[in-house]
């Protein structure tokens, strides 16, 4: 498989993780195509990293990895108490701080 | 212009300063001193101790003025022990301001004009205090009354004792500042306030033309005492156009101060002031100051023909001017202010003629400052047994009710239409003999100013006849006070009545008295001397058709107001009535001229400042708040349009860094 291959599939990934952010309403969806983006430039990150022969990418890999976990543990916390208060999980009705 | 030629070589003259005869000195002249400060010091006395001295506080007023009178009266018998060459002091005090090159010296200046003026002020004024105890007897603030009395006493004193125009102008302006607390002393009335206001604002104006005069007094001369000014206007080095900007520009204050046309409107407005006010400040001492600031500056009026020439215009134009008014007027106080207003006129007229009138306007000053200290004592008395009515066309047959106002009001009215030997006699008639003598062999000035002058005796005797039949002779034309109660008419207490009993005996024999002693020769150091010259008519025929014109307009008087019964309701009059009841159309022609541009000009800078720097500022806001408003709509609070907006902003960022490396 050549790195053309990994590329656009990085491209696809990310681009259906944004395309699922910008376009769902729902917080929990959202999330996931946050870690869709994030797990995209992972991807590419250890493609890179085995055509370079440098371990440096996947170190890298696995900190976003890491990252990405603690957010999700914060990101899930904060929409659980959304929902809880407002008995919804839609990000449009998130908008109290425009008065 | 020759002004700012000279302007631009100042201090040519103190050099020649000492030449000229410097004042002699004299240990006596330090007592000036107390002539101001104790009048000063009760007034402060007065004011700090507040309620703790109303028990007392009037008598403590009256013992200042009268302790002045005796200082001025001994200084008085002082300079009449030195010979005639040796009565001008100058005390030096000390300095005053010391600034680099500028230095000036506070000095008083004891002279027989000053002196003249020194014991007119005290005597006049403690008689007037006294008569004030009982007047305002029944006044909860009789003691700030005598306390603003003291301190016009005291910067009247300072003003004509000063030896130099600054000091001048302190007194100057502390008699305009005792003359409007004192116009508006009942100023919990509205148009007793606006009367006050409007004295003081007039005599600003005057204040704007003393103010240029030191000014180019200054530029000129380098200095502002009367000595220097004095010899530098009689060495003939200044320009003649120099000396007649400051001819005017004194003029102005004087007119300001004395309420002499165009600036005399405020003068019927400030008998709003308590009556014994409106005999000592306008009629007896303040509303001279305007003539003795001119004769003061005699040198200046010398050296500067022009703007004699129009002092004297001024004082007939004011003659004829307060004369018409007063035969119109029906309120006592006001018809004796338009009175007041014309015999200033005199005055200026006199001093307008150059130094032959000095000394007569003095005279006149003097001799009116009794007569019309007088009948205004008198009008007050009127006023407190008639329960404050000063209509006179209410009045009538009180000379039966009250024998002692109406005889002292008898010597102050024959004084003034100058029948003889009455004191007005001495003095007008100078006046007018000195009116008819030509000027510089200008025989039209000594006709124009001679009939002027006759035609304004003639209209005294008319309207000082007028009120003095419409309120003592006649019917009685009265029946109830102001709040309904039957009117009963009374003499003042003795406290008033004695004042006016001392004042018409100076109206009987002042003149007589005064040109025995030789006044006019007692004032020669001062005013300087003048060679007597002819007038165009003779002398006798003179004095005979002044008092042709003064039975005129007496008899004229006797038939329409003593002998017919007067209208309780004014009658519509003539034009010329109706034009002087409201002061020839003063205040209609003020407003049109001054009133209404300044309005309209204060107006526009209103709303030049609205529009222009607010809507700079406002504008400048506005423009702020409109683009953070147009900017907040991107705000939407939508957490995918943000994300949307990082999505295009990192696509456009990624396509331009591409395109910049391809």
């Amino acid at each position: 498989m050549s790195l053309t291959h990994y590329l656009v599939l990085a491209a696809i990934l990310f681009a259906i993780g944004a395309t699922t952010v910008l376009l769902r309403r729902n917080a929990i969806i959202v999330f996931m195509g946050v870690e869709l983006m994030l797990n995209s430039t992972n991807l590419l990150l250890v493609t890179f990293s085995r055509i370079h022969g440098n371990l440096s990418g996947q170190v890298l890999a696995f900190f976003v990895m890491v990252v990405a976990a603690a957010e999700v543990v914060v990101g899930l916390a904060i929409i659980v108490t959304i929902f809880r208060t407002r008995r919804s999980a839609s990000v449009d009705d998130v908008n109290l701080l425009k008065s | 212009m020759h002004t700012l030629i000279s302007l631009t070589s100042p201090a040519v003259l103190p050099t020649v300063v000492e030449d000229v005869t410097a004042p002699v000195s004299w240990a006596g002249g330090q007592y000036a001193v107390w002539l101001v400060a104790l009048p000063l010091l009760s007034a402060a006395v007065l004011l700090l101790l507040g309620r703790r001295a109303d028990r007392w506080g009037h008598w403590l007023g009256v013992l200042a003025s009268a302790g002045s009178f005796v200082v001025g009266l001994g200084l008085l018998l002082g300079l009449l022990g030195l010979p005639a060459g040796q009565r001008v002091h100058d005390v030096h005090l000390g300095t005053w301001l010391d600034a680099g090159a500028l230095s000036i010296d506070a000095g008083l200046r004891v002279d027989p004009l000053s002196l003249t003026f020194v014991l007119l002020v005290t005597f006049v004024g403690t008689l007037i205090h006294v008569y004030s105890v009982a007047y305002m007897e029944h006044d909860a603030a009789r003691r700030r009354f005598f306390a603003y009395l003291n301190l016009f006493v005291a910067a009247m004193l300072l003003l004509v004792l000063a030896d130099s125009y600054v000091l001048l102008f302190v007194g100057w302006e502390g008699v305009g500042l005792a003359s409007y607390l004192l116009i508006g002393f009942w100023n919990h009335r509205t148009p007793y306030a606006v009367a006050a206001k409007k004295a003081f604002v007039a005599n600003r104006v005057g204040d704007v033309g003393l103010l240029v005069a030191m000014g180019l007094l200054f530029a000129t001369f380098g200095s502002l005492d009367f000595a220097t000014v004095e010899a530098g206007a009689a060495s003939g080095t200044v320009s003649q156009g120099t000396m007649t900007a400051i001819g005017l520009a004194l003029l102005l204050a004087a007119c300001g101060k004395s309420a002499q046309f165009p600036l005399q409107s405020w003068l019927g407005d400030a008998m709003a002031g308590p009556t014994p006010v409106s005999a000592l400040i306008h009629a007896a001492t303040m509303v001279t100051a305007g003539v003795y600031l001119i004769i003061r500056s005699g040198a200046v009026f010398t050296a500067a023909p022009t703007a004699q020439l129009v002092v004297a215009i001024v004082g007939a134009v004011t003659l004829l001017f307060g004369a018409v008014v007063g035969c119109a007027k029906d309120d006592i106080k006001k018809a004796l202010a338009a009175s007041t207003m014309s015999q200033i006129g005199y005055m200026v007229l006199a001093a307008g003629l150059g130094p032959i009138g000095y000394a007569f306007a003095i005279f006149h000053l003097v001799t009116h400052g009794f007569f019309k200290a007088g009948m205004f004592l008198g009008a007050g008395s009127v006023m407190h047994g008639m329960d404050d009515q000063v209509d006179m066309r209410r009045f009538g047959g009180l000379g039966r009710y009250m024998k002692i106002t109406y005889f002292t009001f008898m010597a102050g009215w024959l004084a003034i239409l100058g029948v003889p030997p009455f004191a007005g006699f001495f003095s007008k008639d100078k006046i007018i003999e000195a009116a008819f003598v030509p000027v510089d062999g200008q025989p039209w000035r000594a006709w124009v100013f001679g009939c002027v002058a006759l035609v304004g005796a003639g209209l005294t005797a008319f309207y000082m006849s007028r009120l003095f039949f419409m309120t003592f002779e006649g019917q009685k034309r009265w029946s109830t006070t102001k709040d309904g109660a039957e009117q009963h008419p009374h003499e003042s207490p003795a406290l008033m009545t004695w004042p006016m009993i001392v004042l018409a005996a100076g109206s009987v024999g002042l003149g007589l008295v005064l040109s025995r002693v030789g006044f006019v020769e007692w004032l020669e150091p001062s005013v300087g001397h003048a060679e007597h010259e002819e007038p165009v008519l003779a002398i006798p025929l003179i004095i005979g058709l002044t008092l042709l014109a003064v039975v005129l307009g007496l008899v004229l008087a006797w038939r329409r107001y003593a002998v017919t019964t007067v209208p309780v309701t004014p009658p519509l009059g003539t034009a010329l009535t109706r034009a002087a009841r409201v002061d020839l159309h003063q205040d209609a022609v003020n407003d049109a001229l001054l009133v209404a541009p300044g309005q309209y000009l204060t107006r526009s800078l209103v709303y030049g400042d609205k529009a222009v720097v607010d809507g700079a500022v406002t504008g400048l806001g506005r423009a702020t708040v409109g683009v953070g408003d147009l900017v907040r709509r991107v705000q939407n609070g939508y957490a995918r349009s943000y994300a949307a907006v990082m999505v295009v902003g990192v696509v456009v960022l990624a396509f331009v860094v591409l395109a910049a490396r391809g």
